[in-house]
């Protein structure tokens, strides 16, 4: 509803939006609770918010032609073709996404915007989803939206320069906002799985979009539906982190690894190879059966996504395939090539690359990675991994 | 860091092609320098085929192929960064070309501005 208004009023008055936005889910909330719903919500949600809206821009014309004597906002001359059908709704999210993903902003500022304008998440959400304090989170956003405002952004029809040369920070905004779900640190699944399917729901809405529909966005959500198909199996009632190995493999989502399949398929270019074509490749492998040449090809990916782009946790993955086809030792030696001695996953990989010949190598490894980890969750799993080396004995 | 130019040498064209494993261990390779953060172009393949290669020398003096004095060819190249070239060496000893007889230049990059 928000994004609506704002096409219609422009982004400088996106407070004001949310305010009307708000106003009428509980004007809604006072108004049901007494008649019952009405037979079309939706609709009635909308009328409400134009009127409230056209209120609102009179009363600030009256006020700014007699007080100011200046002219009556542009925005207001728009009011007339104020529709809400599903065609403009989608539009105005798409839009809404292109508006927050402004290179004005860093990119978890972004990310916030997006969750709190597209997604409707609370700051207290937010906060929650990033572990981070309610006052940080709070003045990220402010500052978002003061240079959002400062950049007198419009939402304004998509031109397709404009998408071409945005697409690439919206899917980026996307992936972390997927990722920020399915890696959160935190251990609510519930944050975690909205996290996921608000990232999803977005991206759907990409391909939907004929401009917007490319190979790389159907890669993305390609990928995005093989990591959810896990979502379920990966972490335990506690909300802890079942390793890969061990999870249940009855307990992923077949119909999201088909939709998985279907989206790669539509990806398929041979001009294009983006790093979320190589990440859903080497999802779709996981979820593969094992045979002798699945992290064969998991790893051939890895050395593709490494060479596009450099990321830590990249280069830790790419070990960790090139042990299950090279064997341990001979991953030790790459390992020890990486130089992340910072890094906590570094020390949980070399933990468990020794655990079979030198166990305490092992534990020394895994009581780096405590160390350095903040998430207890993480602490949790690998001070487990020590326990068992230490009954070993091996 | 510095950068290097790692140019690659081999002496028998049938060797250009690559098997299938040998272009994993190719990528291997690259991964792992890419891996370490070392690597600043994946660079590129030149072709020593005919039609896609020539040699122009003075005097208007065009030939085919890049081999006319020299047995061996060039295959390609990529730019890696190291603090020093005992580094580079080292990372372009980890190539698997040598195992058919191919070399590896190393030469460090003067960036022209």
């Amino acid at each position: 509803m928000t994004a609506v208004l704002c096409r219609h009023f422009g982004l400088h008055h996106m407070d004001i939006a949310e305010d009307i936005a708000s106003d009428t889910f509980l004007k809604a909330s006072e108004h049901w609770a007494l008649n019952g719903v009405p037979d079309n919500p939706t609709a009635w949600l909308y009328t409400v918010a134009r009127n409230k809206a056209k209120d609102y821009f009179k009363r600030t014309a009256i006020f700014e032609t007699k007080v100011r004597n200046e002219i009556i906002p542009e925005s207001i001359e728009n009011e007339g073709e104020f529709d809400y059908n599903g065609r403009i709704i989608a539009d105005s999210q798409l839009a809404m996404i292109f508006a927050v993903c402004n290179p004005a902003n860093p990119s978890e500022s972004q990310i916030c915007l997006a969750l709190q304008i597209l997604c409707g998440f609370s700051v207290e959400e937010i906060a929650d989803a990033f572990l981070t304090k309610i006052e940080t989170i709070r003045k990220r956003l402010q500052r978002g939206r003061k240079n959002l405002r400062n950049n007198s952004f419009q939402i304004t029809t998509l031109n397709e320069t404009d998408i071409r040369s945005r697409l690439p920070i919206v899917l980026r905004t996307l992936y972390l906002l997927f990722n920020e779900g399915y890696f959160s640190k935190t251990s609510s699944k519930q944050v975690r799985i909205e996290l996921c399917s608000e990232a999803m729901r977005l991206t759907l809405l990409l391909t939907e979009n004929t401009l917007t529909n490319t190979p790389q966005v159907n890669a993305l959500l390609a990928l995005m539906c093989f990591q959810s198909s896990r979502l379920d199996a990966r972490t335990d009632i506690r909300g802890e982190a079942i390793l890969f190995d061990e999870q249940d493999k009855s307990r992923w989502d077949q119909s999201l690894i088909q939709r998985g399949n279907y989206y790669l398929v539509n990806a398929t270019d041979r001009q294009e190879v983006s790093k979320y074509h190589l990440e859903a490749g080497i999802a779709y492998w996981h979820t593969a059966p094992a045979d002798d040449s699945k992290w064969t090809h998991i790893l051939q990916l890895y050395n593709q996504l490494i060479v596009v782009e450099y990321s830590p946790i990249t280069a830790l993955n790419r070990v960790f395939a090139f042990a299950k086809v090279h064997g341990k030792d001979k991953a030790i030696v790459e390992a020890e090539k990486l130089g992340l001695e910072q890094n906590s996953y570094y020390h949980a990989l070399l933990g468990y690359l020794y655990a079979q010949t030198a166990a305490a190598k092992s534990i020394a490894h895994y009581e780096q990675a405590i160390q350095l980890t903040k998430s207890p969750t993480e602490k949790r799993t690998w001070q487990k991994e020590i326990t068992l080396l230490r009954q070993d004995k091996r | 860091m510095k950068e290097f130019a790692l140019i690659f040498r081999l002496t028998d064209i049938s060797d250009f092609q690559p098997s299938p494993e040998q272009m994993q261990e190719r990528m291997n390779w690259l991964g792992s320098i890419a891996a370490r953060n070392q690597l600043v172009d994946k660079g590129n393949t030149l072709l020593p085929v005919p039609g896609s290669a020539k040699t122009v020398k003075p005097d208007n003096v065009v030939t085919d192929g890049p081999y006319t004095e020299i047995k061996e060819f060039i295959s390609g190249y990529i730019v890696i960064k190291a603090a020093t070239i005992e580094e580079a060496v080292v990372i372009a000893k980890e190539n698997p070309i040598f195992k058919i007889g191919g070399s590896i230049e190393v030469r460090e990059v003067l960036k022209r501005d």
